[in-house]
């Protein structure tokens, strides 16, 4: 019983830390640059569930006044996380912007692609 | 919890599928879902923006993207372990490190008696809008509001010059075509 309450009690940041790994492992193994983006922004949420759920009272409403409620969530989180989701999409599409210019210069994607394409115009360069 | 639960599921597919198309669908189910979950934790005003930006904004720049680009990821040649190692490294001590975290939901950690607390009594009498989140956004934290529009702004900018150069080029080489 005590074992179940503890999981229940954790199972929040577990999770958080969960997306927030298997992004990491998709920006880091994955040679795609749209499937990169896509790890980064599954990275970029993790980190906004784990500001918003501290900020939650069980039983409690959310932040907006009202005669007849009391505990209510914590409204700064709340405030930071919609700043970030903004900037997050803004990033994002220069991201993605970067990624169509560099389809535009190479032809393609894929990161092993692009390093054997440097590698084939590098010693045309140095000589 | 069950939401979360599925959010993690759609994340493994996403990890998983090659095919870029899905891979986005699935970014557009999670971002929902995550909408969803900020309901349920009571930050609405969060939910609204990430329904709309996480999961409209975002999933359209990426089909423009895939449009423009390929839809289909290669096979990595080499086997994934370092990253693997990394990720699992990281998780671990990530998880040791939530043991001492308080629990999901009691009101009495530290930060709901410090400055949050604080808003909440003051944001009445002091600015009279009822939605705390509102009046931090746009009263307490203007200048943060502030840096934020800097912030959009400048990748605005950086998107218009990356796409102009683009166009520019593309015209130069129908020029050379004509010439």
């Amino acid at each position: 019983m005590n074992l179940v309450q503890e999981i229940l009690a954790h199972y929040n940041h577990w999770i958080t830390i969960f997306l927030m790994v298997a992004g990491l492992y998709v920006v880091v193994a994955r040679g795609n640059m749209v499937k990169k983006l896509v790890g980064l922004s599954i990275f970029q949420t993790s980190v906004y569930l784990l500001y918003l759920s501290p900020g939650k009272i069980l039983g409690g409403t959310p932040p907006i006044i009202g005669e007849g409620y009391s505990g209510y969530a914590n409204p700064l989180p709340h405030v930071l996380i919609l700043t970030a989701i903004v900037v997050g999409v803004a990033t994002l599409s220069l991201g993605l912007a970067l990624v169509v210019r560099i389809n535009e210069a190479y032809g393609t994607i894929e990161e092993d692609e692009i390093f054997e394409t440097e590698e084939q115009f590098q010693p045309g360069e140095d000589e | 919890m069950v939401l979360l639960t599925l959010m993690a599921a759609v994340v493994i597919g996403i990890v998983r599928v090659r095919n870029l198309f899905s891979v986005v669908v699935l970014g557009g189910i999670y971002s929902f879902l995550m909408a969803t979950v900020m309901l349920v934790l009571d930050a609405v005003d969060v939910a609204m923006t990430e329904a709309a930006v996480g999961a409209g904004v975002s999933t359209v720049l990426m089909l423009s993207v895939l449009y423009l680009t390929k839809t289909e990821e290669h096979v990595p040649q080499h086997t994934p372990i370092v990253p693997l190692f990394v990720a699992i490294v990281t998780g671990a001590v990530l998880v040791y490190g939530t043991i001492d975290k308080p629990a999901f939901g009691i009101a009495d950690t530290p930060m709901h008696n410090h400055v949050g607390a604080r808003y909440l009594e003051q944001s009445i009498p002091e600015t009279g809008v009822p939605n705390v989140v509102t009046s931090v956004l746009a009263s307490y934290r203007g200048f943060d509001t502030l840096g934020e529009t800097t912030v959009i702004f400048t990748a605005g900018i950086g998107v218009l010059l990356l796409m102009k150069r683009r166009s520019r080029k593309v015209d130069r080489s129908s020029d050379e075509e004509q010439g």
